[in-house]
C-alpha cells in the first residue's frame, strides 16, 4: 500500500534547503514507517530533480520524522528560476512510496 | 497573570485581513500579532526606501492596523508586529496617523529599529553562508543586511507602556516570545522557559497554517470550511505550557495533525532550533488533544543561546525573464516541446546570454522534473524561463514566446510573460553585539 494510507506530510523551505516531514496518522504506525521510509527512498522519490544531501531526524515521540534536503531549491526561492521556487509540491511525492501492508 | 491569549493576526503579508478582525473583537486576546516580513521581504522593502525614504514598510500596514485598531483599543489587545519592514519608524508615524484618524488617543507606539547592520558588514570578513566568500566580496550588489534580533527590544518596549509595537527584522517567534516574557517576568536565561515560548511562537508564527490552511487533501484531510478559516490562539501559561486553539464559529481545524505538521514545518534539527534568544529544543514536545479545535503542547525546552545572530543579506543578482504559451489536444506534448526548441534557438540567434535557462511542459515536468513513464496529458501549458543580467534580456524571453502565437507551433495559445529583477538572500552570522536595538516611544 501506499505511505498516504498511513501518513501525512509537509514542506518547508529556508534558503536552498528543503524540510519535509513525514507524520503517521497512528503513533502506531510509525516504527513501520521509520523502518521504510529512508533517506535513500526519499531521493527516490525525484528522480528528476538534483538534491544534494538528505538528513533524516526520527520524532518517535510524535510518530514523525523530519527529512532535510540540503540544495533541493535551485539556488533558494529568491533565485530559483523553478515553477515552484518554493518547493512547497514535493512532499506529497514522498506520500506515493509503496510500503509492507503489515 | 497565570495565562496570556496570543492570537496570530497575519502569518505573511499577503494573509487575509478578516480573521485578525475576528480576533481582535471575540478573541479576549491580550495581544495580536502580525508576522509579515518573509526572507525577501525585507530587501525589496529596502529598494522602495531607496526610491522613497518615506515608503519601505509593509504596504497592507494601514488596512491591517486600521482594521484592528478599534477592537484592540476597546479589549486592551496590544499589537506586536514586524510591518516595519525596511522603515520601521515611518510605519509608527502612519500608525499613529492613522490611531488620529480614527479617533483614537493615549497609544503608545513603539518602533523598534537596530536590525539594519548593513553598515556595520559591509567590507567585512564575515563569511557568506551560502559562498564561503567574505561579505566584502559581495561590493555593490549587497543592498541590505538586516539581523535577526531577539525579543529582548520588543519586551523593553512592552514594558515601557507600548500598545503597539512595530518592528522591523527580528526572528518570526520572538514576535510572541516577548509578550510571555513581558508578562510572566521570565529571565533572559531561562532556557527552558524560553524554549517553551519560542515553540508557541514557532507554531504560531504562520497564523492558518495550524488551523487547516496548508492542510486539506480531499478523502484524507478534510478541514472545513476553508473560505472562513479562523487564525489561531495560543495560550500560554507562567511555566510555559501552551495550548492552541481558535474561535469558535469559524473554519479549520485546530487537530494534533495540524499541531504537528506546523511543529517541524521549517525546522531542520528538531533539537536546535537556533534562535537569537535560545537554542530551542523541540524533541520532547508532546501534543495531546484537548477537547474539539484545542491542542496542548508541552515538553519544549532550550539551551543556551550562541551568542551569534543571523544576518539576511539580499543581493542584485540579475533579472528573471518569463514566457508561457499552452497547447491542447493530440500532439500538445510534442508541440510544447517544439516551442521550447524554437525559443532557444531564437535566444541564440539574437545573442541574449542567458546564466541559466530551463523550459518545460506543466503538467507534465516542470515540478518534478523529467520522468521515465508519464501519462500523456490532454493540455500543456509551456514555461521558458532564463536569469538574465540585463532587464532588456530578460524581457526578449517573454516576447520570444509571445512571438510563438504567429511564428510558432500550431494551436498556441493562452501567452503570459514577466520580467522581474533578482534580490537575491544570502546569510551571515555576526557577534550579537554588533546589533544596537533601539526604541522609539511616541504618544498619540
Amino acid at each position: 500500500m501506499r505511505l498516504r494510507e498511513i501518513a501525512h506530510a509537509r514542506t518547508g523551505d529556508k534558503g536552498n534547503v528543503s524540510n519535509i516531514s513525514v507524520i503517521a496518522y497512528r503513533v502506531e504506525d510509525y516504527p513501520r514507517i521509520a523502518a521504510a521510509v529512508t533517506a535513500e527512498r526519499v531521493r527516490g522519490c525525484f528522480p528528476g530533480l538534483t538534491i544534494g544531501e538528505i538528513v533524516r531526524y526520527e520524532l518517535p515521540g510524535l510518530g514523525a520524522i523530519n527529512f532535510v534536503l540540503y540544495g533541493a531549491l535551485g539556488g533558494g526561492v529568491t533565485r530559483s528560476l523553478a515553477l515552484d521556487a518554493h518547493g512547497k509540491c514535493l512532499g506529497a511525492s514522498v506520500l506515493d512510496l509503496e510500503i509492507a501492508e503489515t | 497573570m497565570t495565562t496570556i491569549r496570543i492570537g496570530a493576526g497575519a502569518g505573511f503579508s499577503g494573509d487575509r485581513i478578516e480573521p485578525a478582525v475576528d480576533l481582535a473583537e471575540r478573541g479576549e486576546l491580550d495581544f495580536l500579532v502580525f508576522e509579515c516580513l518573509a526572507e525577501r521581504t525585507i530587501a525589496l522593502a529596502q529598494l522602495a526606501r531607496i526610491d522613497d525614504p518615506a515608503k519601505g514598510y509593509d504596504p497592507l500596514l494601514a488596512r491591517r492596523l486600521s482594521s484592528v485598531l478599534p477592537a484592540c483599543r476597546r479589549g486592551g489587545v496590544r499589537i506586536v508586529t514586524n510591518m516595519g519592514a525596511a522603515n520601521p519608524l515611518a510605519a509608527a508615524d502612519l500608525a499613529g496617523r492613522l490611531a488620529r484618524r480614527l479617533g483614537l488617543t493615549g497609544l503608545r507606539i513603539a518602533a523598534v529599529t537596530g536590525d539594519d547592520v548593513v553598515d556595520a558588514v559591509r567590507g567585512g570578513a564575515w563569511r557568506v553562508e551560502e559562498t564561503g566568500q567574505p561579505v566584502a566580496a559581495l561590493g555593490d550588489a549587497l543592498i541590505s543586511a538586516n539581523a535577526y534580533l531577539g525579543a529582548g527590544p520588543i519586551v523593553a518596549a512592552l514594558d515601557q507602556g507600548a500598545d503597539i509595537v512595530i518592528t522591523g527584522r527580528v526572528a518570526d517567534p520572538a514576535l510572541f516570545l516577548a509578550p510571555a516574557i513581558h508578562s510572566f517576568g521570565w529571565a533572559m536565561d531561562d532556557w527552558r522557559r524560553l524554549g517553551c515560548g519560542t515553540l508557541a511562537g514557532h507554531l504560531l508564527e504562520c497564523s492558518a497554517q495550524i488551523t487547516g490552511g496548508y492542510f486539506a487533501d480531499p478523502g484524507y484531510k478534510d478541514p472545513p470550511d476553508l473560505a472562513r478559516l479562523g487564525f489561531p490562539i495560543g495560550e500560554i501559561d507562567a511555566d510555559g505550557g501552551l495550548a492552541i486553539t481558535k474561535l469558535a464559529g469559524t473554519g479549520g481545524e485546530v487537530t494534533e495533525h495540524t499541531c504537528k505538521e506546523q511543529l517541524l514545518y521549517e525546522v531542520h534539527d528538531p533539537s536546535a532550533y537556533l534562535q537569537p534568544d535560545v537554542v530551542a529544543d523541540f524533541s520532547g514536545v508532546s501534543i495531546v488533544p484537548d477537547g474539539r479545535d484545542r491542542v496542548r503542547i508541552s515538553g519544549g525546552s532550550g539551551r543556551p543561546r550562541s551568542g551569534l545572530l543571523k544576518v539576511s543579506l539580499g543581493l542584485l543578482d540579475g533579472w528573471i525573464g518569463e514566457g508561457q504559451i499552452s497547447y491542447a489536444g493530440p500532439g500538445a506534448v510534442e508541440r510544447g516541446r517544439l516551442a521550447a526548441r524554437i525559443v532557444e534557438e531564437r535566444l541564440e540567434l539574437l545573442g541574449i546570454a542567458c546564466e541559466e535557462r530551463r523550459a518545460e511542459l506543466i503538467g507534465v515536468d516542470a515540478i518534478l522534473g523529467p520522468a521515465a513513464a508519464a501519462p500523456v496529458p490532454r493540455e500543456v501549458r509551456m514555461r521558458f524561463a532564463g536569469r538574465t543580467e540585463t532587464a532588456a534580456a530578460a524581457a526578449a524571453i517573454g516576447a520570444e514566446v509571445e512571438a510563438l502565437y504567429l511564428c510558432g507551433p500550431s494551436g498556441g495559445g493562452g501567452v503570459s510573460r514577466s520580467t522581474r529583477r533578482i534580490v537575491a538572500m544570502v546569510s551571515t552570522l555576526i557577534p550579537e553585539d554588533l546589533a544596537a536595538p533601539q526604541i522609539h516611544m511616541t504618544e498619540v
